[in-house]
């Protein structure tokens, strides 16, 4: 028979999903609620940092979608929650591509929305407990 | 702007992708070290690898 799983001290109480949410919004916000500086600041860390990166290498923020490709780059770019909400705002990245960099710059902000997208569902996994 | 090479690119691409996947993947923090190096030490091999059979396709 299979063990249910250990629940953590920080998943009695609360909005189940808010980890989720917040980690979503703003990268390591997540692992913050439920405590786990050392790990919600490595991965904030990674996503602000790919996110930066990218931004500096003149990246393309998606802001519609014409084709396939630019629906899925639009979705990696929604993962960053705010930043790519506070980045659109500021006038921030690039409207076309016009140097290798600025592909590689794309691809970085597209990344950084995907990988923190996995951060926020980790935070969920810790807060349901189906994760220490 | 910033430019870096190629190569820069893929290491720090690397470096990030590996940290999270390590802190995502594993339960404990030491596991958490050995996959996250073990996911960089991967995408540079594979990176260096597959330039080098373009390379000698191109050739």
């Amino acid at each position: 028979m299979a063990s249910e799983p250990k629940k953590n001290a920080a998943a009695e109480n609360g909005f189940v999903y808010l980890p989720l949410i917040a980690g979503w919004l703003v990268p390591g916000a997540g692992h913050f609620l439920l405590r786990k500086w050392g790990r919600g600041a490595l991965l904030a860390a990674s996503v602000f940092g790919m996110f930066a990166l990218g931004i500096a290498m003149q990246g393309k923020l998606y802001s519609s979608a014409h084709d396939v490709l630019d629906l899925l780059g639009l979705a990696g770019d929604l993962g960053n929650g705010l930043l790519f909400v506070l980045s659109r705002m500021m006038g921030l990245g690039a409207d076309q591509v016009q140097v290798t960099t600025a592909d590689y710059g794309t691809r970085f902000i597209v990344v950084s929305g995907l990988l923190n997208v996995i951060a926020a569902v980790d935070a969920h996994n810790l807060r349901t407990g189906r994760k220490s | 702007m910033l430019h870096p090479s190629h190569f820069a690119a893929l290491a720090l691409f690397a470096l990030f992708a590996s940290v999270v996947f390590g802190i995502t993947q594993r339960d404990t923090p030491p596991r958490m070290v050995r996959y996250g190096i073990y996911c960089f030490v991967l995408f540079l091999g594979s990176a260096v690898v597959l330039s080098w059979l373009m390379f000698l396709i191109a050739r």
